[in-house]
């Protein structure tokens, strides 16, 4: 590293300090990566596209097409996720941002777009044109999920190691010991105590049932995690442990996440970038900071002071 | 007052010698905000170079644009015109201000400090842990060893006193948070600096040991830009300091 460093400084050594249009950006960063997640152009519509709706700029009805009334979830979204890394997505209800979760993680389809997964065959093939069966696969061993609806991410009748052996299973897992000893301690890392472990999360608290997810999203080592409103409902104290455990899973695992929220003190503390979503379209990208301290869409800047 | 280091004068006394850490050239930013249909300046114009090591601060009236140079250069505020060149051990000369999201994160967590005197931080964390957090941000989660080492010396060496260690720092006086600050900021290492007002609201007994503090951070060799409303508080600590009225540097 150092004599990367080295041969770099020798090489700008010419530099001139006179002459501002000689100085370029080094192209060649000593600091390159590569990101876990490239999501290109998505497009979600509910309804047969007529000829006016398919350009993309075509002025729609909030996200209606006035011609055919096709509804278009997602117009042309693209995002990239790097590791370790946390990537905020707000936007008001009905923006798209859950369609946008429910596509990544293949339940729902995408009408167009592709997503190239870095895990999955080094980022070959488009995942959205994947067999339903290498999809399921992708989906279980690659992508972790917590929905915002604790109903739609965990087996209410089950236990919560039940829970989370379904999900080892579903990876190829068959071994019990291995999944009692790894749910265990994911567990543990969630803060359920001993005694719960072997009961139903339909007698959990909705905190609990949100950790619950967590730790079987968590189960596999996925890379990515895709979080859907996880703090949404769950009161300050239990919202400040959630927050941090998700801080202390990125640190420990550099596991990359898409955290979609409407609340924006959420976004504030846990997202490096963030998407601001109006529409069905991403209309303003950038550092979390900069979104909520100079946001430069009109949009984002009603959001933003709308803040309390 | 010397004057800026523009192009124009800095092509003679720094040609062939060390370059800046940081040149600033032509930096303007305006704010629109849409709902009332308003323009409102936050610099123009500005031309700045600082060397490496030097403490360089900035005065004027509030509302004169001051943060706003700041916030440009930790990319808060997204910079309209002109060019901010770092010298940054990863990427080389950048321009932070066409700098990718991506670098400028890790020119956040590696080489780049922000300090103001107000807290961010996740509610119910200890200082220790703040300061603990950071350190971690940057050296990895492998090295926890390292990271608690280097946590307690840099609490111990800004003066937090080891009883308020385990306390939510929202119990903390002005003060009290701004040595935390400062200590979550300087285990990362920071090359350069960027300290937003931290005396203002402050009693003049805190100020003193901030003036200590800044000074032992300048003995140590790292660069600092920082803006300050009192020019008393500035006199005999900065190398060159300036003065901005209305958004231009005079």
């Amino acid at each position: 590293m150092q004599a990367l460093v080295e041969k770099q400084r020798s090489q700008e050594s010419v530099f001139d300090m006179s002459d501002p249009k000689e100085k370029t950006m080094a192209h060649t960063p000593i600091i390159e990566e590569c990101p876990t997640l490239v999501l290109q152009g998505l497009s979600r519509h509910f309804g047969s596209c007529c000829s006016y709706c398919q350009d993309e700029n075509a002025q729609l009805e909030r996200n209606v097409c006035p011609r055919c009334g096709t509804v278009h979830a997602l117009r042309n979204v693209s995002l990239e996720l790097f590791p370790g890394e946390i990537v905020g997505i707000v936007g008001e209800s009905g923006s798209g941002k859950s369609t946008l979760m429910q596509c990544l993680y293949f339940d729902q389809e995408a009408s167009s777009g592709t997503l190239h997964l870095q895990s999955y065959d080094g980022g070959l093939h488009n995942a959205f044109e994947l067999s339903s069966q290498e999809r399921l696969r992708v989906r279980n061993t690659m992508l972790g999920m917590v929905y915002q609806n604790p109903y739609l991410g965990l087996r209410m009748d089950y236990s919560s190691l039940s829970n989370i052996a379904e999900q080892m299973i579903s990876s190829g897992n068959r071994l019990v010991e291995t999944m009692i000893g790894r749910g265990s301690s994911l567990l543990d890392e969630v803060n359920i105590p001993e005694r719960r472990k072997t009961e139903a999360p339909r007698r959990f608290s909705g905190g609990m049932q949100q950790r619950v997810q967590i730790a079987k999203a968590l189960s596999n080592n996925p890379p990515i995690l895709l979080l859907d409103e996880v703090t949404t409902g769950l009161d300050l104290s239990v919202q400040a442990n959630v927050l941090d455990l998700i801080l202390r899973i990125r640190r420990d695992f550099r596991v990359s996440m898409l955290v979609v929220s409407h609340d924006l003190g959420v976004v504030r503390m846990l997202a490096d970038r963030t998407l601001v979503m109006l529409d069905g379209q991403v209309i303003e990208s950038g550092l979390t900071d900069q979104i909520l301290e100079d946001p430069q869409h009109a949009y984002t800047q009603q959001l933003v002071y709308s803040l309390l | 007052m010397e004057a800026a280091y523009t192009l124009e004068n800095a092509q003679v006394p720094y040609l062939g010698k060390e370059r800046p850490l940081l040149s600033i050239e032509g930096l303007t930013k305006s704010f629109t905000v849409h709902a009332m249909n308003r323009h409102i300046q936050g610099c123009r114009n500005i031309d700045l170079a600082v060397m490496p090591g030097e403490f360089v601060g900035i005065t004027g009236k509030s509302g004169s644009g001051k943060s706003t140079i700041l916030r440009c250069l930790f990319r808060t505020n997204f910079p309209e015109k002109g060019s901010m060149w770092y010298d940054s051990v990863a990427f080389g000369y950048i321009d932070l201000a066409q700098a990718s999201q991506r670098q400028i994160v890790y020119l956040r967590t590696h080489e780049i400090g922000y300090v103001t005197q107000f807290l961010n931080v996740l509610p119910r964390r200890s200082a220790y842990d703040i300061v603990l957090q950071s350190a971690l941000e940057t050296y990895g989660s492998k090295h926890p060893e390292l990271c608690h080492s280097e946590t307690e010396k840099m609490l111990t060496h800004f003066n937090l006193a080891e009883e308020l260690w385990a306390v939510y720092p929202r119990t903390f006086s002005g003060g009290e948070k701004l040595r935390l600050n400062i200590a979550a900021a300087m285990i990362k290492q920071p090359r350069l600096l960027l300290l937003d007002e931290p005396t203002a609201s402050l009693d003049n007994a805190s100020k003193l040991k901030v003036r200590e503090l800044i000074e032992q951070l300048k003995n140590q060799g790292t660069t600092m830009l920082g803006i300050f409303h009192d020019l008393e508080f500035m006199e005999g600590l900065c190398d060159r300091e300036f003065n901005m009225q209305e958004g231009i540097m005079v």
